[in-house]
């Protein structure tokens, strides 16, 4: 184990975050390569932001690091701290994959049940999670009586739930309103604070907001440039000029890489 | 308000029955009217309990088993691939052929008693059951399979915590088709040999020409079939709360 440990959402500790690099990685889907020889760095500690447009690989890549997909698949993939990349990861998507017949509380504490380690511990890191997050009335109900922010938000407790140092987000908040989505950008900015974070996004105001490093990646095969961020610490605030400025230049980018 | 649109279309029924033995002037050996068949119901009332409370066993016990061995089946077609390439075929056969036809050979087999009734509602209903709750079992959420696995989910625990509940709705909507045709297993084998049971008072009934007995007998097995089909969906509502969010 790491003896040096962050706080982790101000719920207890965990091992220092590593990077995750990618050396030499190559994929390709039958008749069609999706990455060659990619070498790509996710900087340890960071909000690493990966925008494009649709089909260019990025759920691709996050599928890669996770270790969900591994047929066709060649190069490296492994964690600065030395260890394996697979089963280090924790995953958030798009949907909420909340399972309707579990409370909040249980889902949130799905992967400690799954993985036939519930404790009076977890059980009670769980509730002071949601209790942090705003949601100690709801600890019991189902997610069919929340909202759709509310139930993205247990999906993002059950993600933190996992206390895994790396976690892959693939368009968490784009099904939410603009609103819903800002509040919670805030809240997902605070409680994921020092871990390695790769999140895909289609939102150039998500990723400027956030991100401590940005790419972005065109198709195929994919390549990763890195972009200008804007200046302070993320979550940045979404009327900040610098950002309303760069979000023109790197929408104007997205356009031209399509076009390409 | 269920019951009260029960109680409408029993009343409706009963009104369209007493309607056409008015019209068609029908002699009371062919089509009794309602009063005569309560009349019937009320003079007989004691056999007529007596033979419904065997049925009903045989329907419950074959609903039971059938379920049981159903779910084992599904679950055992899911756990493991090549055990599912050598049953599926078994059951598919097992359909094939009607259980009506059977039923002289299982009442050679399991004798006149209640076990060849059983072993009746036990073909019919493990089918309906075996193949919804495997449909459901294999049509999980990949994106819930995809997420177990980043989670390091042991299998076991997947399958107990994810496909068997995300196949319960699956299972409920078999239970309920098996739950419907479960009586027809019971009184075919009723009728092919036995000395107890509705199936069985029906037939004695009409070689003694007690027409309005036959009709009795055939309310009250519309009644218990009812009966058993509303407990088993309420059972079912209970058991999967959360599919009114599915289905509304």
């Amino acid at each position: 184990m790491n003896n040096s440990t962050k706080t982790f959402a101000g719920h207890g500790k965990r091992p220092s975050a590593p990077s995750v690099i990618l050396e030499n990685v190559s994929f390709s889907y039958p008749g069609e390569q999706i990455f060659r020889s990619l070498n790509f760095t996710v900087k340890s500690g960071q909000w690493t932001c990966l925008i494009g447009p649709s089909g260019c690989g990025k759920s691709t890549l996050l599928r890669l690091i996770s270790g969900t997909l591994r047929e066709n698949f060649s190069g490296k993939i492994h964690f600065s701290d030395g260890n394996s990349h697979t089963g280090r990861t924790a995953w958030m998507a798009q949907k909420d994959l909340l399972l309707p017949w579990l409370s909040v509380l249980d889902n949130v504490c799905l992967g400690s049940r799954l993985r036939g380690e519930m404790s009076d511990q977890k059980r009670r890191r769980a509730i002071s999670l949601i209790e942090d997050a705003g949601l100690g009335e709801y600890s019991d109900s189902l997610p069919s009586e929340l909202s759709g922010g509310m139930r993205q938000r247990v999906a993002l407790l059950r993600t933190l739930m996992e206390e895994r140092s790396v976690i892959l987000m693939d368009e968490p908040f784009s099904a939410l309103d603009a609103l819903t989505r800002l509040k919670l950008q805030d809240l997902a900015a605070r409680m994921v604070e020092g871990a390695t974070v790769l999140m895909v996004t289609h939102d150039p105001l998500e990723a400027l907001r956030l991100g401590h490093r940005i790419y972005v990646m065109t198709h195929r095969p994919a390549k990763l440039s890195e972009v200008l961020i804007p200046p302070g610490s993320p979550p940045r605030k979404p009327g900040d000029p610098a950002i309303i400025s760069l979000q023109a230049k790197l929408l104007d980018r997205l356009v031209g890489g399509a076009n390409t | 308000m269920r019951i009260v649109r029960l109680i409408f279309i029993s009343v409706g029924l009963v009104l369209v029955w007493q309607t056409i033995v008015l019209l068609t002037h029908a002699p009371p050996y062919i089509l009794p009217g309602p009063v005569n068949v309560a009349k019937a119901a009320l003079t007989h009332a004691g056999p007529l309990f007596d033979h419904a409370m065997t049925t009903l066993f045989e329907i419950i016990a074959g609903l039971l088993l059938g379920t049981l061995l159903g779910a084992f089946s599904a679950l055992s077609m899911i756990a493991s691939f090549s055990l599912k390439r050598w049953l599926l075929p078994v059951l598919v056969i097992s359909q094939a052929i009607p259980v009506f036809a059977l039923a002289p050979l299982l009442v050679l087999w399991f004798g006149y008693g209640m076990s060849s009734k059983i072993a009746m509602a036990v073909l019919i209903i493990f089918f309906p059951v075996t193949a919804a709750f495997y449909d459901g079992l294999r049509s999980t959420e990949p994106e819930w399979l995809e997420l177990a696995q980043v989670m390091n989910a042991k299998p076991l625990a997947v399958i107990r915590h994810i496909r068997i509940p995300s196949a319960l709705p699956a299972f409920a909507s078999g239970l309920r088709v098996a739950t419907a045709v479960a009586p027809i297993g019971a009184v075919v084998g009723e009728w092919v040999g036995s000395s107890k049971g509705l199936g069985f008072y029906m037939l004695h009934a009409n070689a003694r020409m007690q027409i309005d007995v036959m009709f009795a007998a055939l309310v009250v097995l519309g009644v218990l079939a009812l009966a058993i089909y509303f407990s088993v969906d309420r059972a079912m509502i209970k058991i999967v709360y959360w599919q009114k969010e599915e289905t509304e």
